[in-house]
C-alpha cells in the first residue's frame, strides 16, 4: 500500500470546473429575488428623480458646456444631492444587501455539502457567487447608465460626445469595483459568521464607520499627529496632506476622487495646493480623458486591490472551513 | 486484492486533541449495504467527509473505487452520490430546478440532462410535484429528491447520512423499499445511522462505531453471535399453569435461563432454537400453551449490550 502512495502534489482537473454553472444559477436568485427588486427600484427612483431634476437645471445653460452629459451625474439641484452623491451611499447597500447571506445561508438551507458532494472545488462555488454578485451589480448600473443616457437625450435635446460616453463608461467601471469591495466584504463576512444577520449588521457597521465616521477620525488624527505650532504653511499642508492620505484608506473616498476626476473633465488635482504649483496651468480647461484617467489610475487600481484582497482572505477562510452541515 | 469499493487503512483524523476518527479500517465490497453504526459523535460523519474529500484525514490511506478522494475528488465525487443527515435543497426553486443545477454541476449535457432528471423524478415518484417549489415538499418527498439527485450522476456508490431519522413510519418504510431497489440495481450503498431496526432490515454487513473506532463488525448475526453470546430468547405464554412450570422449563436440556416476566409469561435463553422442547415441557406439565414466540437476535440487543458492557468493563 505504501508504494500506492501517489507523490503527485497537483490538483486534478480545473478548479474552475462548474463555475459556470454557479454563476448562471447565483444570478437567477439574484434577478429574480424580491430583495433585488426592491432595490432596483430604489435606484432607479433616485436615479430618475435626481436626473430628471438635473435635466431640468441644465437645460438653461444647453450649448455653453461642452460635457453637459456628464454634468448630469454631477449637478446637484436642491434638496437632492448629485445622482453620483446617491450612487457613493446606495452601491454599498446594493452590494452588501446582494452578498451577505450567500455562503452561511448554503449552510443553513444545509445545502453546502450536498453542492460541495458534486464534482466541483470550493474554489469555483465561492468564485462563482462572488462573480455573480457582480455581473448582477453591473448589470443594474448599465441600466442605470441607459436611463440617465435617455433622459438626458430626451430633456437636453443635445447628443453626448464621444468624450462624455467614453468617461461615463470608465466611471461605471469604477463604480462596479467599488461595489465589489463592499461585495467582497460582505462575502468575507458572510463566510466568517453563520449567522447573516451577523455577517449584515457587521458589513454596513464597516460601511457606516467609513461613511460616516472615518473623515472625522482622518481629520482628528491629522491634527494630532501634525499639530499647528507656529501656523506656518508647511505645517499647513503636511496636515492636509495627511488627511488626505487617510482619508483615501476609505474606498468611498477613492470613489469620490474617481467620480470627481472622470465625471469633472477641468479636475487637475486633489488636496491642497500652493499657489507656484499651479504655474504654467490653464485653470478651469478641460483634461483630455487619458489625463484624468492617469490622475485617478492609483484610486481606481486601489478599489480593484481591496476588492482582491478581501475575496483572498475570504477564500483562504472558505477553503478551511470544516463542511458539516 | 479484491477491489473493494471503499477501503481505510488506519485512518485517522484528530481535532486539536480530539481524536474523531481512530486508526479506522473500513471495508466495503461492490454491491453491498453497509450500515455504520454508533452513537452521535462516534466518527461516522468525520469518516463520510473523508470519504468524499471534504475533509483531510490526519493520517492514514482512503480508497474509494481505488481513487484517493484527497488526490482525485472530482473522479471520486463524480462516481458518490452523497445525501447529507437533513437534506436541504432551495426551497424557492422547483425540484426539477433543483436537479438541473446538480446535473450542470456535474457537467450532464444539457440533453441528456433533461432525459435524465424526467427519468429519476419518475422513478422516485415525483413527476407530478416535480415543478413545485421544494419549500412545500413534506421531509419524505424531500429525502426521495435526495435520492433522485444522486441518480442523476449514475453513481456506483450511494452515502446515505441518517437517512431515515425524522421520517414518519410509513415514508421511512417506504425509503428502506428505495434502498433495496438501489441495491436490487447493483449500487454500493453505505448508512450511518443510529436507528438500528432500519439498519438492520437493509444491511448486508454492519460495523459498530464507538469513540471514532469500529468496534465490531460483520452480519447482524454474527454481532449477535458475538455480543450476546448465542442468545436465543423464546417468549412463551401460558394459561393456567401449575406452578411446577417454571421448573420444567430449567429442566428443558440446553437451556441457560428462564426468566418469569408476568403472570403466565416466561422468557426461556438457550444456545439454540429451543421452541419445540419448550412447547413439550409446558404441556407435559399439564400447561395450555397459548404462543411460543422466537426473538430474532436484535442489533438493538447488540447494541444496548455492547455499550452496557463498555461502561462497566471499562472498555473491552
Amino acid at each position: 500500500m505504501a508504494a500506492e502512495v501517489e507523490v503527485r502534489r497537483v490538483r486534478e482537473g480545473s478548479p474552475w470546473t462548474g463555475l459556470w454553472a454557479v454563476v448562471t444559477k447565483e444570478m437567477a436568485d439574484y434577478l429574480t429575488g424580491v430583495r433585488m427588486q426592491i432595490l432596483e427600484a430604489l435606484i432607479v427612483l433616485t436615479a430618475a428623480g435626481t436626473v430628471f431634476a438635473a435635466a431640468e437645471n441644465l437645460r438653461t445653460t444647453v450649448g455653453q458646456d461642452r460635457f453637459l452629459f456628464l454634468r448630469l451625474f454631477t449637478v446637484q439641484y436642491e434638496p437632492l444631492p448629485a445622482f453620483v452623491g446617491f450612487l457613493a451611499f446606495l452601491v454599498p447597500l446594493i452590494a452588501i444587501a446582494l452578498t451577505f447571506d450567500t455562503v452561511n445561508g448554503e449552510f443553513n438551507r444545509r445545502t453546502m455539502s450536498r453542492v460541495l458532494a458534486q464534482p466541483i472545488y470550493r474554489d469555483a462555488l465561492l468564485f462563482g457567487k462572488f462573480l455573480a454578485g457582480l455581473f448582477t451589480l453591473a448589470l443594474v448600473l448599465m441600466a442605470i447608465w441607459l436611463l440617465v443616457f435617455g433622459l438626458g437625450l430626451v430633456r437636453l435635446g443635445v447628443p453626448p460626445g464621444g468624450e462624455e460616453v467614453a468617461r461615463s463608461l470608465w466611471f461605471l467601471l469604477a463604480t462596479v469595483f467599488y461595489g465589489g469591495v463592499w461585495m467582497a466584504l460582505a462575502l468575507l463576512f458572510s463566510v466568517q459568521f453563520r449567522q447573516p444577520a451577523t455577517a449584515a449588521l457587521s458589513a454596513i457597521a464597516v460601511w457606516l464607520f467609513f461613511a460616516v465616521f472615518w473623515s472625522m477620525i482622518a481629520n482628528l488624527l491629522a491634527s494630532v499627529l501634525f499639530p499647528m505650532r507656529y501656523g506656518l504653511v508647511q505645517e499647513v499642508l503636511a496636515q492636509s496632506q495627511a488627511a488626505l492620505t487617510l482619508a483615501r484608506f476609505s474606498p468611498i473616498t477613492l470613489y469620490t476622487e474617481i467620480a470627481l476626476a472622470l465625471l469633472t473633465p477641468s479636475v487637475r488635482a486633489f488636496g491642497l495646493l500652493l499657489p507656484m504649483q499651479l504655474e504654467g496651468w490653464i485653470l478651469g480647461a478641460p483634461l483630455p480623458l487619458r489625463q484624468s484617467l492617469l490622475l485617478v489610475w492609483p484610486q481606481l487600481t486601489g478599489l480593484i486591490a481591496i476588492t482582491v484582497l478581501l475575496f483572498a482572505v475570504s477564500y483562504i477562510s472558505f477553503q478551511r472551513q470544516e463542511i458539516r452541515a | 486484492m479484491t477491489e473493494w469499493v471503499v477501503e481505510t487503512r488506519d485512518l485517522t483524523k484528530r481535532y486539536g486533541n480530539v481524536v474523531a476518527v481512530d486508526r479506522l479500517n473500513l471495508r466495503v465490497a461492490p454491491g453491498e449495504v453497509f450500515g455504520m453504526l454508533g452513537p452521535n459523535g462516534s466518527g461516522k460523519t468525520t469518516t463520510i467527509l473523508m470519504l468524499l474529500g471534504l475533509t483531510e484525514p490526519t493520517s492514514g490511506i482512503v480508497r474509494v473505487m481505488g481513487l484517493d478522494p484527497a488526490r482525485r475528488p472530482l473522479s471520486v465525487k463524480a462516481r458518490v452520490g452523497y445525501i447529507p443527515d437533513q437534506v436541504g435543497f432551495y426551497d424557492d426553486l422547483t425540484a426539477r430546478e433543483n436537479l438541473i443545477y446538480i446535473a450542470k454541476l456535474n457537467g450532464i449535457p444539457r440533453a441528456d440532462a433533461y432525459r435524465r432528471i424526467d427519468e429519476v423524478l419518475e422513478r422516485m415518484g415525483l413527476t407530478e410535484v416535480a415543478d413545485r417549489p421544494v419549500a412545500t415538499y413534506s421531509r419524505g418527498m424531500r429525502q426521495r429528491l435526495g435520492v433522485a439527485e444522486v441518480l442523476l450522476k449514475r453513481p456506483a456508490l450511494i452515502i446515505m447520512d441518517e437517512p431515515t431519522l425524522g421520517l414518519d413510519p410509513e415514508a421511512a418504510r417506504d425509503f428502506l423499499g428505495i434502498i433495496r431497489d438501489l441495491k436490487a440495481q447493483g449500487i454500493t450503498i453505505l448508512i450511518a445511522s443510529h436507528l438500528l431496526h432500519q439498519v438492520q432490515a437493509v444491511c448486508d454487513r454492519v460495523g459498530l462505531f464507538h469513540r471514532g473506532q469500529m468496534v465490531l463488525e460483520g452480519t447482524v448475526e454474527q454481532l449477535a453471535r458475538q455480543v450476546l453470546a448465542g442468545g436465543y430468547r423464546v417468549h412463551v405464554e401460558t394459561a393456567g399453569t401449575p406452578s411446577s412450570i417454571l421448573e420444567a422449563l430449567r429442566r428443558v436440556p440446553d437451556v441457560t435461563k428462564v426468566e418469569q416476566t408476568g403472570p403466565d409469561r416466561y422468557v426461556v435463553e438457550g444456545h439454540r432454537d429451543l421452541r419445540g422442547e419448550v412447547a413439550r415441557a409446558v404441556v407435559e406439565v399439564g400447561g395450555y400453551l397459548r404462543s411460543l414466540h422466537l426473538e430474532e437476535p436484535s442489533l438493538d440487543d447488540v447494541y444496548a449490550r455492547y455499550f452496557q458492557e463498555v461502561e462497566h468493563g471499562g472498555g473491552s
